[in-house]
Formats: structure tokens, sequence, C-alpha cells
């Protein structure tokens, strides 16, 4: 009876080796340590009031970036192992055993592109986009915080299983059969589908929000061809992520379905069809590269435009190249599996496709450096991170378009060629775009900069960490390496450029290290590194219009826009927007229901895992009827009198003065 | 903002917001018949739709499922009248004939799976109970909507938010029989047997 109320949950759950017994400790460790701290502080009412449940969209940015900079730690670490593994594997078993190996670059690469690239993506998109259209909120700030929770939930759930069970041996993209219930009988793939599945809906719900916002929330005067670039892409963004997210949705469903029913979706018996499951994985799949690059896309145009003292050259062909990438990236998908034998003419369309869409990525290159030309050039560290995007997304693109086409890519399919090249783009392009994003809108959302020296040496460790780390790995899989390989022959001869990339991924550390310095000594030094002016770098857009950091409504007075390029014509034309008549502003009160509908949603996903159906009942009916209990409450917004939003301005512009 | 441009232009966001997350349901059904598509054919070696479907049953069931669309326009005509007797009977007009629908579509599944053809039979039979399935659920989590909003304008009368919320039920019905129209089209009439 007792076993059967825990499903297939029981002692032998629990990690039974060293290696799985130190990533659980430290997991549990983690946490507990992180409430031990919390409770010795006594900080959980001003955790629960401040933080957990606010609808700010910027509180919930930092919320997003905390939690995605933490998981950036441990999916690095992941690659680390990696990395010292495959150095170190030449004939001799390495440092761990395959199915070892199989769960850690499953998890890396699961843990990169949900947790920590779209946690950075939602967090820069919820700080950043409603400032600069001039726009107190999200159209719907309860739903945003429920973004966030459900995001939060999957990412707990991911971590559980270091702890409780086991993590998917089935690689990032759980390709069936191996992941279907006859190859991979185990919990790990149900963890890795319900985490996805409920931080999926938090994106989708995202996606939903920040149209509308765009769409509806504009100041007065910004016409859509007035919109800043980063707003521009985020909405290309969410729009790929409204059309492409539901159909990882319908996938995942699928293999669940094929995994706990004994349904015959993509089972190797029954008229299942495996082939259709690589289909739908990447028609979600190569739209969510996009969904990742095109903002890192907006934040080098509003970057280099700043740090050029130029306005963005091409503006219209900027936001043209946006579109087209947005349209093109839903038919490009089948350049991933050109092996599978689709046949000549369908592999021809989509190798031509995928060389097409390359266009408009050049264009926005080129228009980033004839902003630049004969711009007065400030290398400030976003601008070194754009300065280093250039030279690698330019040699990864390359290596892309090489392998557009198919009879290439039959050669280096599956290879450290491809895995070198999608790390050019996910690292050099969106990565370094968000972290050239953090550095240049950081004093925006704290209130201080970030110091420049450690952040160039960071820059330094990184680009030459990286070129060491993934160079050697295009030669690697030209000479026939194949992806994922827990050992190889020493005779092969590979051994020596493993050992260099080896270095390289040590190297990228210690630019993690100076990134972690330059956080916690500009911290110490906040004082001195205060931003008073708002505008630190002499911004274009409206986010810099207001105080540094922007109060809980943003504007005192909502903008009118006339201009691109906004805030810099009111510079120039010396114009002030301030007056001293202030009115009451409604912003939405807290809400505690997102955490709650979030919690219930973490049960049932975890109880659907174990098999524990009541529990999953129990989850299930408690998150629906928060939802119905919120949507019934009329009474969710309070005033900001006139008053206070006179005494927060005074005090912001005496900081000013 | 004074409270009527506050209340409008909430209402148009609600609009703008429920249009894209229909969008974002429809390629939820795209994936959804996509894969049907495939998988029609994949019976391993059991008889296919045109065996198995009952149309003359089907056409019943999507009759009631177009009627209720009808009665969730009239439900806006009410509203329109601010007439919350009027509004309150053809909801429950509408709900009626949803339940009758679903009810339908269960006894359907019911036989099917009374009969040896259950999902888990082969790939084909999958694909269907997913695609009709996830529909089905889609008319039941309508159905639960529609009892709160019952609830909401019996207790509270017409307010300006169960207004608001009336539009986007009867978009969202409406967006439902739309999705039925396809399957009845790709499911059933596809099957080809007349």
């Amino acid at each position: 009876m007792f076993a059967n109320l825990l499903g297939r949950l029981n002692l032998d759950a629990l990690p039974h080796d060293p290696i799985t017994g130190f990533g659980a400790l430290s997991v549990v460790g983690a946490f507990v340590g992180i409430l031990l701290l919390i409770t010795v502080t006594k900080r959980w009412k001003w955790l629960w009031k401040e933080w957990l449940t606010s609808v700010d969209p910027k509180k919930i940015g930092i919320m997003y970036i905390i939690l995605a900079l933490a998981m950036l730690l441990r999916g690095g670490a992941d690659a680390l192992l990696m990395r010292m593994q495959q150095a170190s594997a030449a004939s001799a078993g390495g440092i761990v055993d395959a199915n070892h190996f199989q769960q850690i670059f499953s998890a890396h690469g699961t843990i990169m592109i949900f947790f920590v690239a779209m946690g950075l993506l939602f967090g820069l998109i919820n700080l950043i986009v409603p400032l600069q259209i001039g726009a107190r909120d999200v159209a719907f700030p309860m739903l945003n915080a429920l973004s966030f929770w459900l995001f939060f939930a999957g990412l707990a759930l991911i971590n559980t299983s270091l702890v409780i069970g086991e993590f998917s041996i089935a690689g990032w993209l759980a390709y069936p059969p191996l992941s279907g219930i006859a190859y991979s009988p185990g919990t790990g793939v149900d963890y890795w589908i319900w985490s996805l599945q409920i931080a999926g809906l938090g994106s989708l719900l995202s996606a939903v929000n920040f149209m509308t916002t765009i769409i509806t929330m504009r100041a007065p005067g910004m016409s859509l061809m007035k919109m800043p670039l980063f707003t521009w892409t985020s909405l290309g963004s969410m729009a790929m992520v409204a059309f492409a997210f539901p159909i990882l949705t319908v996938t995942l469903a699928l293999l669940a379905l094929d995994r706990t029913l004994g349904m015959h979706f993509f089972t190797a018996d029954g008229g299942g069809n495996a082939m259709m499951y690589v289909n739908l994985i990447w028609a979600w799949g190569h739209p969510e590269v996009y969904i990742l690059i095109l903002p890192a896309f907006g934040i080098f145009s509003e970057v280099v435009a700043t740090f050029s003292r130029k306005r963005l050259f091409g503006y219209v062909s900027m936001v043209g190249a946006t579109a087209a990438i947005v349209v093109l990236s839903f038919i490009v998908w089948l350049h991933h599996f050109f092996t599978m034998g689709a046949g000549a003419a369908v592999n021809a369309f989509f190798g031509i496709m995928t060389m097409i869409i390359a266009i408009p990525t050049g264009v926005k290159i080129f228009n980033w450096l004839f902003t630049m030309y004969r711009g007065r050039i400030r290398f400030t560290t976003p601008m070194l991170w754009f300065l280093g995007f250039v030279v690698i997304f330019t040699i990864g693109g390359m290596a892309g378009v090489l392998m557009s086409i198919p009879p290439v890519d039959f050669q280096v399919h599956n290879s450290l060629f491809l895995v070198a090249h999608f790390h050019m783009m996910i690292i050099g392009g969106v990565l370094f775009g968000f972290f050239a994003g953090l550095t240049y809108w950081f004093p925006k959302i704290f209130g201080f900069r970030l110091n420049e020296r450690l952040g160039t040496y960071a820059f330094w460790c990184w680009i030459s960490g990286f070129l060491l780390a993934f160079m050697p790995l295009y030669a690697l899989g030209l000479m026939g390496a194949t992806r994922r390989l827990d050992h190889y022959d020493a005779s092969l001869g590979w051994q020596p450029l493993f050992v260099v990339a080896a270095v390289g991924v040590l190297v990228i550390g210690l630019g993690v290290f100076f990134q972690v310095l330059q956080l916690a000594y500009s911290i110490y030094k906040r004082k001195a590194y205060r931003d008073t002016t708002g505008d630190p770098w002499g911004g274009r857009t409206l986010e810099w219009s207001t105080p540094s950091p922007a109060p809980e409504y943003n504007f005192a007075h909502i903008p009118s826009v006339s201009t691109r390029d906004a805030f810099w014509e009111q510079k120039s034309a010396k114009r002030s927007v301030s007056t001293e008549i202030f009115e009451a502003i409604h912003v939405p009160k807290n809400t505690s229901a997102p955490i709650g509908i979030a919690f219930f949603g973490f049960i049932a996903c975890f109880a659907i895992i174990w098999h524990i159906w009541w529990l999953a009942a129990v989850g299930f009916v408690g998150a629906i009827a928060l939802f119905i209990i919120r949507s019934m409450q009329s009474d969710t917004e309070r005033a900001i009198s006139a008053r206070q939003v006179a005494a927060i301005e005074k005090r912001s512009r005496e900081v000013t003065v | 903002m004074s409270q009527i441009s506050h209340d409008a232009a909430s209402q148009n966001r609600s609009m703008v917001g429920f249009w894209i997350y229909l969008m974002t349901d429809c390629m939820l059904f795209a994936a959804l018949f996509a894969t049907y598509a495939v998988m029609r054919n994949a019976t391993d070696g059991g008889p296919g739709g045109a065996a198995l479907f009952d149309l003359p049953y089907v056409l019943v069931e999507t009759m009631i499922l177009l009627t209720s669309s009808l009665t969730a326009g009239l439900v806006l005509l009410a509203r329109q009248a601010q007439n919350r007797k009027a509004v309150l009977s053809w909801l429950a007009v509408t709900g009626v004939l949803g339940v009758a629908f679903l009810v339908m579509e269960l006894h359907e599944f019911w036989l099917l799976v009374h009969e040896g053809y259950s999902w888990t039979t082969n790939g084909f039979l999958s694909s269907y109970f997913t695609l009709v399935g996830t529909h089905g659920l889609h008319i039941t989590v309508g159905l639960f909507w529609l009892l709160v909003l019952f609830a909401q304008i019996m207790r509270k009368g017409l307010t300006s938010s169960s207004n608001k919320r009336l539009v986007l039920f009867a978009t969202f019905w409406h967006f439902l029989d739309v999705i039925w129209i396809f399957i009845f089209s790709i499911v059933y009439l596809w099957s080809g047997r007349l």
C-alpha cells in the first residue's frame, strides 16, 4: 500500500556513487546554506515582500539573471568535466564512466540553453523593454511573475534530479528511440521532459505578455519604426517564441505520452516514427537559436551606437533583417539532419534556405561596422564584448554556411566541427551579447557601474580561452572526432588537441573568476561607482532618461516621442521634460498567486515523474484553484500618491546634483 | 488617466494578448495535425480510420458544437444589451451543448477502446486520440471557464471585468469551433468513408 502511494519512488532513488553523491551534496548544501543564511539574517519577511511576491518587472528581471548566472556556473562545471574527460580519455578510462559522461553532456546542453540563455534573455527583456518603450509596466504583471516562477519550477526540477533519481542520458534533445521507455526506463528522461515543459509554459506566457506590451504600451509618438533596436529584436524574438514553443510543448507531450501511457508516436514498434520527433523538435529548435540571438543583436545595436556616438547605421535595414530572420528561421530546420535521408530535393531546398538566412545576419554585421566607421569610439567593456563577438561570430557563421551544403554536412555531421560551430554562435553570439548587455545596463538596474579594468581582464580571458577551447575542435572534427565521445584510441593522435581545448576551458574559468571578482569589487566600491546622472554612457534611448536605479513606476511622466533615439534628441534639443507637477500612479499590488501556482505545478510535475498519481492530482487541482481564486480578485492595484512620487523624484534628483 | 480610458486600455491589452495566445494555441494544434497527417497510415497492420469512424455520429457531434458557437454569439448580443438574465440563459445553453458534445466524444472514445482500439494499439490511434483529445481538453477548460463566469455574473452582475471576460470566452469558444471543423475535415472526412 505504502509503496503504491509513492509510485516508483524509493530509497534507490538517492545517489549511490561518489560523483553523483558529490553533485547531490553540493545542491542540497547550497539549498540548505541559502535557507540558513536567510533565517540567520532574519530576511524571510523582507524576501517575501520585496522579491518573491513582487510583480515589478525590474525585480523579476534581476531574479531571472541571478538564477541564470548560478546555472551558468553549474553548466560550466559540466563543461569542465567533459573537457577533462576527453583530454584524459585516450585509451585510458578518463575520470568518469560512460553513463555519467552521458548524463553530464545531456545536463550541460539542457541547462545552458533552457536555464542560462533563456534566463538571461527574459531577465534582460524584463529589465529593459518597458523602460525603452516609455512604459510603467508590462501588459499582464501577474502573468509575468507567473512566467518567472514557472521558469524557477523547471530549474528546481532539473536540479532535484541530481539528488532524487538521475539525469537523462539521451542528450540535450532526447532523440527517441533512446529516450523512449524501452531504452531509458529510469526517471532521467521524465525529469528532462517535465522541467522543460513547465519552464517552456513560462516562456510561452512571457512571449504573449511582451508582444502585447510592445504592441499596446509604447509611449505616445513611438511608432513601430521609432522603436529602439533592442525592443525590435525582442519583439521578433517573442513572436518566434509564440510560434515555436507550442511545437516544443507538443513534442515533449507526445514523448511523455509514449513513455507514460504506452503510446506509439516515436517507438520502434507499433507504427511509431522516430524521425517525426526529430522533425518536430527541430521545428522548434532552429527558431530557438534565433530566439536567443536576436535580442543579443539588439543589445549590440544599442551598444555600438552609444559607444560610437553615432546614430545606428541602416536602422530600416536592421529592422528588415530582423523580420527576415524571424520568417526564415522557420524554414531551415531540416539542416540539422541532412543525413536522415529526406532526398536530394528536400536537402537542396533547406540547404539554400540556410545560405539565404546568412544574408540578413551579414547585413547586420556590416551595419554595425558602418556605425563604427568615423564614430568616436570608446573601448568600454560592452564594446569589447561586441568586437569579440564580430570576430567569433563571423568565423562560426562561415563554418555554418559551409555546413549548409548537404554533401559537406554528410562529412561533418555530428562531429566536433559542428560542436565548434554552434558554440561559436551561442557563446560568441548569445552569451557575449548578454554580457555586453549586462555591463551596459548594470548602472540602470543597480545604480552603480561595474569596474572596467576587471571587466577588461575578464573579456581577454574569455576570448583567448574561447579560441583555445574551440578552434581545435574544428580540426578534430575534420579529423573524424564525433561529438559525445567518452573515450577514443590514443593512436588517432587526437589527444594533444583535446588537451589544448581543456586548457582553453581553464582560461575561460579564469575569465569567470574575474567576472565574479568584478561584481564583488564593484559592490564593495558601489559608493564611488554610483551613477548619479541616470545616463552614465551618453545613452540614446528612453531608459537613460530616468534616474538610476529606475523607480518602481519607471517614469514619473510618460515621455512623448517624436524621433528615433528619443532621449538623444531630447538632450540635443536641451528640452527638459521634468516638471514639478506630479500625479498619482497606479501600480499592481504584490501577489503570492504566481509563486503558489508554480509551487503546485512543481509538485504535479515531480509526481508525474515518479508516477505518484494522487499527488499529481493535488498539484494540478491546487494550481488551477489558485488561478481561479486569483482571477476572482478585483482589488489588485495600489496607488502611489502624487506627493510620494514627488518625494521619490526629489530624492533621486538630489543624488543627481 | 481617467477610470474609463484606464479600463479601455486594459480591455484592449486583454484582447491583443488573448489573440496572441490563440495564435500559440493554433500552432499547438498545427503540430498535432501535422503529426496526425504523418501517422494516419501507421496502423501497424490494424484497421484505419475508414473502418473505425462512425461519420453520421460525428456529424451530430459537429452540429451540436456549431450550435453552441451560435449560442455563444447570442451571449455577446445579450451582453451588448446588458441583459443579465439573457446572458445567463445563453451561457447555460452553451454549457449544456458543450457538455453534450463532450459526452458524445467520450462515448466514441469508450466504444473504440472497448472494441480493442485504444491509444496503445498503434501510431495512428495514438495520434488520433491525442489530437481529438486535446480539443476535448480545451472544451473541458472552456466549460470550467464558463462555470466560473456564470458564478461571477450570478454574484456580482455584469461588471466591467465580466463584460471583458465574456468577450474573451466567446472568442475562445469560436476558436475551438474552427479547430473542430479542421478535425472533422482532416480526421474524419479524410478517412474516406461517407
